[in-house]
């Protein structure tokens, strides 16, 4: 370290006394370069957390100042001002407007568009009021130079009374100039902007004192918005609720007013430090490219082919990589099998690295659905396809960007369900994530294919129209429908008091930074594999559990008499084992489980054996076909449909009847394209709400959805 | 409300206006922030191939709105 301290030794006497690390906020308005900054600053060492109560990310990351010199950085939400609109932007204001907050920052960042600077400013002069020191990094200064902005950024430093630092957060440019400027002993920003009315500084010292805040404007906050600041007590909040009744305060027109003032101000204020030299250039190149893009035909027609590359990809392109994912995790239990044996290997192999491979096996489907949306996100096509897509979606409670998840659901509802992630809305984002699900996922195909061909006739109509590939495509559109009308009916009932806006910034067309692309991939996968991870390998080890044990010596039992029974019919090996592992399954937990709710299945058509199939396929759908090939000892490949079938049409019922009867199959086939029978699901939504209610409530929905259904299917087909 | 008062809803593509008051009170907060303040100039740029949503061009930059909010924004005569 001796040799970097000369240069910077003089600035480095100050910070170091300190000894701690100093943190900081990054805000600014959506689009303005925020998280190309975060990501310039912290590069990987970023950690996502979440915000209380809220279902925003909490991005923070280290980043290193000068040699000596460490600051933490919490990325904030996007915002247009600090008068929060959603309940995303909520947690801007519970960080800033309480002191005892464990990240409240010794210095703010603002980020600000050069070249929107009048509405980015906005921001600012607010931040400003607030009186926590300040650096503004002015960015896109390349955007705003294209457009004929000219800044001059000593007089709007002088004006604003605040350190501004022209960047290219994009390239990098500037970012060591703010991180010189942050390191060193800040002050509060050298101006306001807003002197609050006469009339209501009573008002505002009374809160001010109550509270013992360091600032009028803080203060004439509380007052606006004390409803939304959960830090304050509900007797905190009566006492104010109480001054404002005594004093009348209209809460609207004071903010509306105060807005137009700042406005007027920064008017006044760019005028010195702001020249254009040609107006208007600046959107046209986006203009004409949405003249194609969203043009009514071509519009549609690219942004069907986008979703069709990117179903694609998670559907086709995936497979590769997960199958080799597959073939790893075989390989690796059958090595460890090999060399150890013991229930505890058992548990390793089949319970543990299996749960964890069921983990692993979603990476790439996530990964590539997450490249795809992170570039429409970068390009400001996403914002294009909102547009588009929002007068039809709006009509079922959904939003437009809810088209994303809900076709990715088709392919898996694992990466769909976080994809709802880019939708800003609450309520529209909580009915997407519910409703994904409902889409048939590529997990239901085994399902679907195998019943099908048990009593649907591969018959032909006009030549071409196949009758099984019609009944798979009727499934397909069942769950469709299923998922639209549930959006429709939770548009009714769920309520909110955020209203849904589209008042929004129409992004212009950029290039994609390949570096942000490349943060979000990571970045979700990282939240994926740690937090919906654990869940699901806790699941599949106890699924796992009640497969491979049943109560007292069950177990041997059911191994003993399987081995007499295959001598006395004189089975092969293969046969006798296959009988075995039947014969466990049944006397196991999952197999007492299956008889236990026979009862209640049996109005759908089905018998234990089938309940065993529903227990275990909860880890995931096409996991039925495995437990139905060990029950009915199919044996051999177990994925060979043609022997499945073989199998499954001599099974025959009580009476000495085909079991598998085309009511029972159709209600098995209407059971899974409703039914929530995936953990992975489960806990990614919970992942997505941060709460359990969302996850139990699809639970109970989707699975009461497919009960009833079932059994109306079975009762009229019998 | 006068009837043959105008607002933005009722623009042409590529038709401005320039901003007279706010109906609707919250949501006027939001247009404000966006820089939808009285007296600036707002040019219809273009519709969603529905009809709905639409974008204006307001303070030099693009803004996306729905029909029912632009009909809040109206215009001076």
């Amino acid at each position: 370290m001796a040799e970097v301290i000369q240069p910077v030794a003089a600035a480095e006497v100050k910070s170091a006394t300190k000894n701690t690390i100093s943190k900081i906020a990054l805000i600014g308005n959506p689009n303005s370069g925020k998280s190309s900054l975060f990501n310039q600053l912290t590069g990987l060492n970023q950690k996502v957390g979440n915000f209380p109560g809220v279902t925003v990310d909490k991005k923070t990351g280290i980043s290193q100042l000068t040699p000596q010199h460490k600051a933490q950085i919490v990325d904030l939400p996007g915002t247009y001002s600090l008068y929060p609109k959603s309940l995303d932007e909520k947690v801007i204001i519970d960080l800033l407007y309480n002191k005892k907050s464990e990240l409240y920052p010794d210095v703010i960042i603002i980020t600000v568009d050069a070249s929107n600077l009048k509405r980015n400013l906005l921001l600012y002069t607010q931040l400003a009021d607030l009186g926590i020191p300040a650096v503004l990094a002015l960015n896109m200064t390349d955007v705003a130079e294209k457009h004929g902005v000219k800044i001059n950024v000593e007089q709007l430093q002088q004006d604003l009374g605040v350190p501004v630092i022209p960047m290219n957060a994009r390239k990098g440019i500037g970012i060591t100039a703010l991180k010189i400027v942050i390191s060193q002993q800040l002050e509060k920003p050298a101006k306001s902007f807003f002197d609050i009315p006469d009339d209501l500084l009573v008002l505002v010292r009374q809160i001010r004192y109550y509270f013992e805040l360091k600032n009028d404007y803080l203060a004439l906050h509380y007052a606006h918005q004390y409803k939304k600041l959960s830090f304050l007590s509900d007797s905190d909040k009566d006492y104010i609720e109480d001054l404002l009744q005594k004093t009348n305060f209209d809460s609207n027109t004071r903010q509306a007013g105060e807005t137009i003032e700042r406005y007027t101000l920064i008017n006044e204020l760019l005028l010195d430090s702001v020249k254009v030299t040609k107006a208007e250039s600046n959107e046209k190149f986006s203009n004409k490219l949405d003249q194609i893009l969203t043009h009514k035909i071509w519009g549609y027609l690219i942004f069907f082919s986008v979703l069709f590359l990117m179903f694609q990809a998670i559907f086709a392109w995936a497979t590769y990589p997960m199958d080799m994912i597959d073939l790893g995790i075989a390989t690796l239990n059958n090595f460890i099998q090999s060399r150890f044996d013991g229930p505890l290997v058992n548990l390793l192999t089949e319970g543990v690295i299996a749960g964890l491979g069921g983990v692993l096996i979603f990476i790439p489907q996530i990964a590539l659905l997450f490249a795809f949306i992170a570039i429409l996100e970068e390009t400001g096509y996403m914002a294009r396809v909102t547009f588009m897509m929002d007068k039809i979606m709006r009509k079922f409670g959904l939003n437009g960007k809810s088209i994303v998840p809900l076709i990715s659901g088709v392919a898996c509802a694992v990466p769909a369900v976080m994809a709802a992630r880019t939708i800003d809305n609450w309520k529209d984002r909580m009915i997407t994530i519910f409703v994904t699900p409902l889409m048939s996922c590529s997990a239901r195909i085994p399902v679907y294919t195998v019943l099908i061909a048990l009593v649907v006739p591969a018959r032909y109509y006009l030549g071409f129209l196949n009758l099984q590939g019609m009944v798979l495509m009727g499934l397909y559109l069942l769950g469709f429908i299923a998922a639209i009308l549930s959006a429709w009916v939770m548009k009714m009932i769920l309520k909110t008091k955020e209203r849904s806006y589209f008042i929004m910034e129409f992004p212009v067309y950029k290039m994609p930074r390949w570096k942000n692309v490349g943060i979000t991939i990571i970045e979700k996968v990282k939240a994926f594999v740690f937090e919906a991870g654990k869940i699901i390998v806790a699941i599949s080890i106890i699924l796992w559990v009640l497969a491979s044990y049943g109560p007292g010596n069950a177990m041997q039992n059911a191994e003993q008499s399987a081995r007499q029974e295959a001598a006395v019919r004189q089975l092969s090996t293969e046969e006798t084992e296959m009988q075995v592992s039947a014969q466990k399954l049944e006397s196991s937990y999952a197999g007492l489980f299956g008889r236990t709710i026979e009862p209640a299945i049996r109005p759908l058509g089905y018998d234990w054996k089938i309940g065993i199939a529903l227990l275990t396929s909860f880890a995931a759908r096409e996991v039925f076909i495995g437990t139905i090939s060990t029950i009915y000892s199919v044996g051999g490949d177990g994925d060979n449909i043609s022997t499945i079938k073989e199998k499954l049409l001599a099974e025959k019922d009580a009476a000495g009847n085909p079991f598998f009867t085309p009511a029972r199959a159709f209600s098995l086939l209407i059971f899974y394209v409703f039914a929530m029978q995936c953990m992975s699901t489960l806990a990614t939504v919970y992942r997505e709400t941060r709460s359990w209610q969302w996850p139990i409530m699809q639970l109970f929905y989707m699975s009461g959805l497919a009960y009833v259904s079932a059994y109306f299917v079975y009762q009229i087909f019998k | 409300m006068q009837k043959d008062q105008r607002s933005v809803r009722d623009l042409k593509i590529g038709e401005k206006g320039t901003i007279c008051c706010l109906n609707d009170a919250e949501m006027s907060l939001k247009l404000l922030e966006m820089g939808c303040i009285p007296g600036t100039v707002v040019k219809l740029n273009s519709k969603a191939p529905l009809g709905d949503p639409i974008t204006i061009i307001v303070n030099d930059y693009t803004l996306s709105l729905r029909l029912d909010e632009a009909a809040t924004i109206m215009l001076k005569k």
